[in-house]
């Protein structure tokens, strides 16, 4: 099997994070180093981690940054074989046998025995289950890719044991078996990333094939660094101010606490407001932007006015 | 490969984080392809490889800062002992004071203790009175017996030359002899304190849970953890079962409607299992406390194989307790219920009036009912019928009792009177008592 395209993104380490940063995607050593040890292992990276810290964007950004065919695979209670691997055009093939029906009839009218007309009839029989029949899905379309792609499993957890399975097959030897044709083996082998919100815990098998990234929510100085590449145009006193808050925000007891998506949500609303500073009339109009509860909205109504006041503090401190 | 990366793996399974034999290999290549010259990027590699949750993460990290590093005395530079000068002529003791020369030593001497200590078989350290031992061990592997016959020798010499000379053999054993005891200690936290704390946990397991300690109680709750994580893989398959060979002839013919009725896809029937429902009704009066707290914490901790399970505590009236337990930290939780639901007298009678007066909706042909408790009823109306009529109700009625079975039945006890109704009674002392018991309970969904 020829190894994956060499593209100088994949280099090194270094190389990756510079790669990412050039699309915009701000990636720390744990996750440059888990992409090159994928690449050059050859394992699939399962990505565990809360919802909205740049777990799909990881993906995404990968694919950019190396300009590689991005496949998705959306998974979701009952998706099976027939929606994830392949499926034969049945209509298809309904419609050819209509159409070739006549033409049938005549073939096995010039033979004289039964033996001869069904000898006849098998040479034609593979027509029906061919390439030109085949439907590929995500798995397989990214095994077919010639330059090397990303296919991106999204939220693995979704799925039932039995889809797990399935992927075994897959992320071991990059091949999958068709058993009308035969064994489809990847020509570059893709750089397979699943990304899994922890519904449930996932089987020990699919674990132990994969390398593990867990992306928590970032601390202050990666999440400005974020910030500033997702909102350029933010003013870097609030941009401080903001991140102070939602820092402060996640230790407090609430049940879904912010994460790297509502900051830049966060961000960007505040842009669009044309706020200056943060105060605590615009903090209580826009939480909801952050807090996607009404429990935890009511939660901290009392404390607004204090984490603000800290936030700004701080930003006033560190400038 | 130096065999670190092994050692590193058996420090890590002790630890509690379950690497695979396929995994360590994976960490070999991945340390072959890092290189050991970026610490961050070796330990960021391997914690991709080997660790698989975030916890066995956070475990990860520790280990490898505590196993990839020199032990503490090597960092300080001050400790050169002695300079060339000081030489005593005879080579194997000069080749034991090399080591101890400050910089130039440094690396001689990390490489031979480590060689030293594992000739000493240090990795097999269990306890810390072992320690003494060990260092002991190294030091001899080292070479040091002709350094200490020497000084020896010079001690009971009296010119100032030979207690100059004395002086700075003294030193240098004193220097190794520290050296040693840095890094035996450095083994006994990665080696031997996991490996006796795994063993003080196994035995708690078994211990008649009113009789333990706090210490044990901390210890109960890693192991509960782990005996729930075990159990919730065991009941958490497939919920259906493709019965293979039978046409779901409707779904069929519905699916292929579009396809002029030629049946191109197949729907075959299959049989759903329930989800196991369980309603856990505990006394919580003084002498079931402590197992109503395992059983609770046990239940709660199966949340994700358990969906639907309500419990009920009482020792007078009966009260629903999920809410606490599903808002508050375990621990708060469980006192305050003791401090609200405990602490009358315990009326058994009264409790199943009150479920059935309150509660009787939550039961039907699919519940579990768990029940823990001694059965003592303090002369009470034990109100048999309305037990039987919740036997009669529910799927299973499964008793865990506190006490042995030969107290069953002596003075205020009721057991052997609810005994005949229930599915299944069993005594249940210790925490692996109430593993087995859920697990069966759990079974009965299988």
């Amino acid at each position: 099997m020829k190894h994956a395209s060499n593209s100088p993104g994949l280099a090194s380490i270094e190389a990756i994070t510079a790669a990412l940063a050039s699309v915009g995607y701000i990636s720390t050593r744990q996750i440059s180093t888990a992409l090159y040890l994928a690449h050059h292992l050859r394992k699939p990276v399962l990505i565990e981690g809360p919802a909205g810290v740049g777990k799909t964007d990881l993906a995404v950004s990968v694919a950019k940054a190396l300009s590689f065919t991005l496949l998705r695979l959306q998974c979701y209670e009952g998706l099976d074989d027939n929606k994830a691997l392949y499926e034969w055009k049945y209509g298809k093939q309904l419609l050819y046998t209509q159409i070739l029906k006549e033409k049938i009839g005549h073939l096995v009218d010039k033979a004289d025995s039964l033996q001869s007309a069904f000898g006849k009839l098998t040479d034609f029989q593979d027509l029906f289950f061919s390439r030109d029949f085949l439907e590929p899905r995500p798995l397989l379309q990214a095994m077919e890719q010639p330059g090397g792609s990303v296919l991106l499993i999204d939220e693995v957890d979704k799925s039932e044991e039995s889809f797990e399975a399935l992927l075994l097959e897959v992320l071991a030897d990059y091949q999958v078996t068709i058993p009308e044709i035969g064994t489809i083996r990847a020509q570059v082998p893709p750089l397979v990333i699943l990304t899994s919100n922890n519904t449930r815990e996932l089987g020990d098998a699919l674990k132990r094939r994969c390398l593990h990234l867990h992306i928590g929510f970032p601390g202050a100085e990666l999440e400005r660094q974020v910030l500033r590449a997702r909102v350029p145009d933010i003013a870097e006193l609030l941009l401080r101010q903001l991140v102070s808050f939602v820092q402060s925000l996640r230790d407090e007891n609430i049940r879904k606490p912010p994460s790297i998506a509502e900051s830049v949500d966060w961000a960007r609303t505040l842009l669009l407001l044309h706020a200056p500073v943060l105060d605590e009339t615009l903090v209580r109009d826009t939480l909801n932007v952050l807090l996607k509860r009404e429990s935890d909205i009511q939660e901290m109504q009392g404390r607004l006015a204090a984490l603000t006041q800290a936030a700004v503090d701080q930003s006033v401190g560190s400038i | 490969m130096d065999g670190s990366l092994a050692g590193f793996v058996r420090a890590l399974r002790l630890a509690g984080v379950q690497a695979s034999t396929a995994e360590t290999i994976d960490a070999a290549r991945a340390m072959a392809l890092v290189g050991f010259d970026d610490r961050s990027s070796l330990k960021a590699s391997l914690g991709v490889v080997l660790a698989k949750s975030a916890e066995e993460k956070s475990r990860h990290d520790r280990v490898f800062d505590l196993y990839y590093s020199l032990p503490l005395l090597l960092n300080d530079d001050a400790q050169s002992v002695a300079s060339d000068s000081e030489r005593t002529g005879d080579p194997q003791i000069d080749s034991v004071l090399d080591l101890t020369d400050g910089q130039k030593g440094r690396d001689a001497l990390d490489t031979a203790l480590r060689h030293a200590a594992a000739r000493a078989g240090v990795d097999e350290i269990r306890f810390s009175s072992q320690a003494t031992f060990f260092v002991r061990q190294i030091l001899d592997e080292l070479g040091i017996a002709p350094l200490e016959a020497r000084l020896l020798k010079l001690l009971s010499e009296t010119s100032a030359k030979a207690q100059a000379q004395a002086k700075v053999l003294d030193s240098a054993r004193d220097l190794l002899q520290r050296q040693a005891r840095a890094l035996v200690e450095q083994r006994f936290e990665l080696f031997g304190k996991p490996a006796t704390e795994n063993f003080m946990t196994e035995v708690a397991v078994r211990r008649p849970i009113g009789r333990m300690g706090p210490p044990d109680i901390e210890r109960m709750k890693v192991a509960v953890a782990r005996m729930a994580k075990r159990l919730s893989a065991k009941h958490s398959q497939r919920r259906r079962i493709r019965l293979h060979g039978q046409l779901d002839f409707r779904r069929t013919l519905r699916a292929n409607a579009g396809l002029d009725g030629v049946p191109v896809n197949l729907s075959f029937k299959h049989k759903r299992r329930d989800k196991p429902r369980l309603v856990v009704v505990c006394d919580v009066s003084g002498s079931v406390a402590a197992h109503v707290r395992f059983l609770l914490l046990f239940l709660y901790a199966l949340h994700g194989t358990v969906a639907d399970l309500r419990s009920f505590g009482f020792s007078h009236r009966l009260q629903d307790v999920a809410a606490p337990l599903e808002t508050m930290p375990f621990e708060d939780a469980m006192d305050l219920i003791l401090r609200e639901v405990g602490g009358g007298a315990t009326d058994y009678g009264q409790a199943w009036v009150d479920l059935r007066n309150q509660h009787w909706d939550c039961i039907d042909r699919r519940t579990t009912v768990l029940v823990l408790g001694d059965g003592r009823s303090n002369q009470t109306n034990p109100r048999l019928d309305i037990f039987a009529e919740l036997t009669e109700r529910a799927k299973r009625v499964v008793w865990l009792c506190n006490e042995p079975p030969v107290r069953w039945g002596s003075g205020d006890s009721c057991m052997l009177q609810y005994r005949p109704l229930c599915t299944h009674v069993t005594h249940c002392a210790s925490a692996s008592d109430l593993e087995r018991a859920i697990d069966e309970a759990l079974q009965a969904y299988a």
